[in-house]
C-alpha cells in the first residue's frame, strides 16, 4: 500500500526524521489556513499523487511542474489554485495521469548538499538494507548505472537492529561531520525504526538534504507498506487513498481477486499468480495483447467467476477472453458452470476461449458444451492461446 | 530415490482442525501419505478422523513430534500465527517444515529466517504448493504429498521440478506425466521475497539424488535467486535442465499476485534471466506449454533417458 507524500511526512515526525515544516490541504479554501502555518518565506507547493516524477511532470491543460518554488506565500496559493482538482501526467502515471485532490505547502529549505536515502528488503539476504548515496536529487537507477561506487550500502541484521558501527560507517561514507553527523545518525535511526515498527516496504528519501546550519532534512518521502503486515497497523489502513487505485483494482479486491490492468484487449481470467503471468506472456508470444492480470485464486468459487467476467467486461478495451483453469483440486465442472452462469448472466458479446485441465475436466467440458453458448474450447495452453489471438482482430 | 521426503515419512499437519488443513489432511490421507499426527493449541488428545484414519490431535509440535515420530510439518495456519508456527518447527527439531500459508508479513519471515540460520529445520515456502515425491500406485498413490498439489496429476519416475509458483508447477507436472515422463520429486518453494528453500538449494540436491536424471526449474520475475542457481548449473550440474521464466508481459513496478514478483531493476526482469538461462546451458521453455518438450529436447540431445 502507497501514501502520500504529507502523510509519509508525518508518519516521520512522529518516528523523530526531520521534515520541513509543512501543512496540506485538500481544497482551495483550507489554503490560506494551511498557509498560516508556515512562516513568511520562500515556500514550495506540492502536488500529492501517488506517483514519482511530479517535478517534471505535466499538467493536462499544459501547465509545466507538478511540484513548484515560490517566493512567498502569496505566490503559493495562487500556483496551488493552479493545481486543485487538475490532471498530473508524470513518467509514472502513464498517459492518463492522475487528479492532484491535495497541495501540500512546506517552507523552501536552503540546500547546502543533496544526498540519497532508503531503507528496504535485500532480497538476497533477506535482511532490510539500508541504501545511500552522495548523489541525491537525482534518478538513483542512472547513479547506479553509471558511478555505483557513489552507493553505499549497510544490511541489517535483525536479531540486532541497526547496529552503531553500522551508522558511524554510512556517516563517514556521505561524508558527513560534526552537527551533520549527529543530526544524520539521529535521522538513520528514526528511519529504520519507522521501517521496521511500522512494516514498511520500502522508505525512499530523495532527496535527503543538508542545510548551511547543519541540519539533515527529508525533503521528500516515499513510502509504501508491506500488505500482509496491514491487519496489525489501522493507523496505516486509515491513510489509503482509493482515488489513488484503479476502480476495477478496488473491485477486484473486494472479492478476493488479484487483478491489475493492463494496455492490451486480451482479457485473461486464471487461477494463480505464476500461470495467470505466464498466460500473458503466452498472448504475447502469439501476436496478442493482454488486458490485464486477473488470478481468481486457488479455490475460485462461482461467485468469484461472476465477479471476475463483470470486472473484466468494465475495461472498454477488451476483444476478447481467454479464460485458463488448471483445477488441480478445484472441480473443473464447478469452474465451468460459474462460466456458464456468469455468461449468461452478463451477456457476452466477445469471443471466449476456455481451457480447463484437471479434476473433472471430462464434466467441465460437457457443462460448456452443453450450453449452447459460443465458447470456443481450447486444449492446450498455447492451443487455446492461439485461439484467442486468432479471434481478435 | 527422491529428494526431502519419501513415501515413509511420517507428516504432521499444524492447523488440521481449521477448513483448509482439514480438506488437505485428508486429500493426503487418501494419497497415502503417512499424515501421523494433528497440532492445534486446545485440542491436544482430539482425533482427526477421516475414513478409516484416526489422526491424533497434540497441543504442540514437540509432543506431537515426541509421540508419534513426525520429523515433517505441513503448516495450514493463518497469516498472522504462521511465523510462530515455523518457529515451533525448529524449537522441536524437525527436518522441514512446510509453509503452506498466504500472506505472512516480510518482517515476521525475516525474523523467522534469521532464527533458523545455522539451525537443523529447513523451510519450505511460505506461500507455497508443498512437496510432492510420486507413489507406485495408481495415480502415483502411495506417495508422500505434503501441502496443496493435486497429487493425481504426478507419475513416479525421474524428473525433478522446482517452481515458486503453484498451478504453473502442476502445468508442469501434468505435461510431462501425459508424455509418460514421471518425476522423482516436485517441489513448490514459495512466491514470497523472503523463503526458506531457494532454487539453487533444491537444485543441488536433485544434483546429488541418484535417481533424479533431469530437472524442471520454473521461475518468474524478481529477484535474484534464477540467476543464482543457473549460474551453479552453469558450473557444476551434471544433468540436463529446463527453465521457464514467467513475467515477460509484466509492467515495471507492479505486484503480480506474488509479493516477490516485483521487477526491482534491469537484472530480475523476465529477459535478464531467460538471457542468463541460455548462457547457462539450460534449455529454455519459449511458452509455458513447452516446459516438458524443452526438457525431452535437452535430454535427447544430451542422450539421456527421462523415462
Amino acid at each position: 500500500m502507497n501514501i502520500h507524500e504529507y502523510q509519509a511526512k508525518a508518519l516521520f515526525e512522529k518516528f523523530g526524521v526531520p521534515v520541513p515544516k509543512g501543512a496540506a490541504a485538500k481544497t482551495a479554501e483550507e489554503f490560506a489556513g494551511a498557509l498560516a502555518q508556515l512562516p513568511e518565506g520562500p515556500t514550495m507547493v506540492k502536488s500529492q499523487i501517488h506517483a514519482g516524477g511530479r517535478g517534471k511532470g505535466t499538467f493536462t491543460d499544459g501547465t509545466k511542474g507538478g511540484v513548484k518554488f515560490c517566493k512567498t506565500k502569496a505566490d503559493a496559493l495562487e500556483v496551488a489554485k493552479g493545481m486543485l482538482g487538475k490532471t498530473l501526467v508524470t513518467v509514472q502515471t502513464g498517459p492518463a495521469g492522475r487528479k492532484v485532490q491535495t497541495v501540500y505547502f512546506t517552507v523552501a529549505s536552503d540546500i547546502k548538499k543533496e544526498y540519497y536515502l532508503a531503507v528496504l528488503l535485500d532480497r538476497a539476504s533477506s535482511r532490510p538494507v539500508i541504501v545511500a548515496s552522495t548523489e541525491g536529487g537525482v534518478e538513483i537507477e542512472k547513479v547506479a548505472h553509471e558511478t555505483p561506487e557513489k552507493i553505499f550500502k549497510v544490511v541489517v541484521d535483525p536479531a540486532y537492529g541497526l547496529a552503531d558501527f553500522q551508522v558511524r560507517d554510512l556517516l563517514t561514507r556521505l561524508g558527513l561531520t560534526g552537527a551533520e553527523a549527529k543530526n544524520g545518525g539521529r535521522l538513520l535511526r528514526a528511519l529504520y525504526a519507522m521501517y521496521w515498527e511500522t512494516d514498511a516496504a520500502m522508505i525512499e528519501v530523495n532527496p535527503l538534504i543538508t542545510t548551511p546550519t547543519g541540519e539533515v532534512l527529508a525533503l521528500d518521502a516515499k513510502v509504501s507498506f508491506d500488505d500482509n503486515a496491514l491487519f496489525r497497523h489501522p493507523e496505516i489502513v486509515a491513510l489509503r487513498d482509493l482515488n489513488e487505485e484503479d476502480p476495477k483494482e478496488v473491485e477486484a479486491s473486494k472479492h478476493g481477486l488479484s487483478y491489475i490492468a493492463l494496455d492490451g484487449n486480451i482479457a485473461c481470467l486464471v487461477n494463480g499468480a505464476g500461470l495467470a503471468m505466464s498466460t500473458m506472456d503466452i498472448i504475447k508470444h502469439f501476436g496478442g495483447n493482454p488486458a490485464n492480470f486477473l488470478d481468481v485464486g486457488g479455490g475460485a468459487s462461482k461467485a468469484q467467476v461472476v465477479a471476475a467476467f463483470k470486472i473484466i467486461l468494465g475495461d472498454p478495451n477488451v476483444k476478447g477472453i481467454f479464460v485458463n483453469i488448471f483445477g488441480g483440486i478445484m472441480d473443473c465442472n464447478v469452474i465451468a458452470s460459474g462460466i456458464v452462469e456468469a455468461v449468461r448472466e452478463v451477456g457476452l458479446s466477445l469471443p471466449l476461449v476456455v481451457r480447463l485441465e484437471g479434476n473433472n475436466v471430462e464434466a467441465g467440458k460437457a457443462t460448456l458444451a452443453a450450453s449452447g453458448l459460443p465458447i470456443v474450447s481450447g486444449g492446450s495452453m498455447a492451443d487455446a492461446a492461439q485461439k484467442i489471438v486468432k479471434l481478435v482482430p | 530415490m527422491s529428494i526431502l521426503i519419501t513415501p515413509d515419512t511420517k507428516v504432521l499437519v499444524q492447523g488440521i482442525t481449521g477448513d483448509f488443513g482439514a480438506r488437505h489432511a485428508r486429500l493426503s490421507l487418501d494419497y497415502g501419505t503417512k499424515v501421523v499426527a494433528g497440532v492445534t493449541p486446545g485440542k491436544g488428545g482430539q482425533f482427526f478422523e477421516h475414513g478409516a484414519h484416526r489422526v491424533p490431535i497434540f497441543n504442540s509440535v514437540a509432543d506431537a513430534a515426541r509421540a508419534t515420530g513426525a520429523t515433517v510439518s505441513a503448516i495450514f495456519v493463518p497469516p498472522p500465527f504462521a511465523a510462530d508456527a515455523i518457529l515451533e518447527c525448529a524449537d522441536a527439531g524437525l527436518d522441514l517444515a512446510v509453509a503452506i500459508t498466504e500472506g505472512i508479513p516480510v518482517r515476521d519471515m525475516v525474523r523467522v529466517k534469521r532464527a533458523m540460520a545455522g539451525g537443523h529445520t529447513r523451510l519450505l515456502g511460505p506461500n507455497c504448493p508443498g512437496i510432492v515425491t510420486p507413489g507406485t500406485g495408481e495415480r502415483s498413490q502411495g506417495g508422500c504429498r505434503i501441502g496443496i498439489a493435486p497429487g493425481y496429476i504426478h507419475r513416479k519416475g525421474h524428473v525433478g521440478v522446482v517452481s515458486r509458483s503453484g498451478t504453473l508447477t502442476y502445468e508442469a507436472v501434468y505435461q510431462l506425466t501425459v508424455r509418460d515422463i514421471g518425476q522423482s520429486t516436485c517441489v513448490g518453494i514459495g512466491g514470497d521475497p523472503v523463503n526458506g528453500t531457494s532454487h539453487l538449494d533444491v537444485i543441488r540436491m536433485f544434483n546429488d539424488d541418484p535417481e533424479t536424471v533431469g530437472i524442471v526449474m520454473i521461475g518468474e520475475i524478481g529477484g535474484n535467486a534464477e540467476v543464482e542457481a543457473a549460474r551453479w548449473i552453469r558450473d557444476h550440474c551434471r544433468k540436463p535442465v529446463a527453465g521457464f521464466i514467467a513475467g515477460s508481459t509484466a509492467p515495471a513496478g507492479r505486484r503480480m499476485g506474488h509479493a516477490g514478483a516485483i521487477v526491482g531493476g534491469a537484472e530480475d526482469t523476465a529477459a535478464a534471466k531467460i538471457a542468463v538461462f541460455k548462457e547457462c546451458g539450460i534449455e529454455v521453455a519459449v511458452t509455458p506449454s513447452d516446459m516438458a518438450d524443452a526438457l525431452i529436447r535437452v535430454a535427447t540431445a544430451r542422450g539421456v533417458a527421462l523415462s
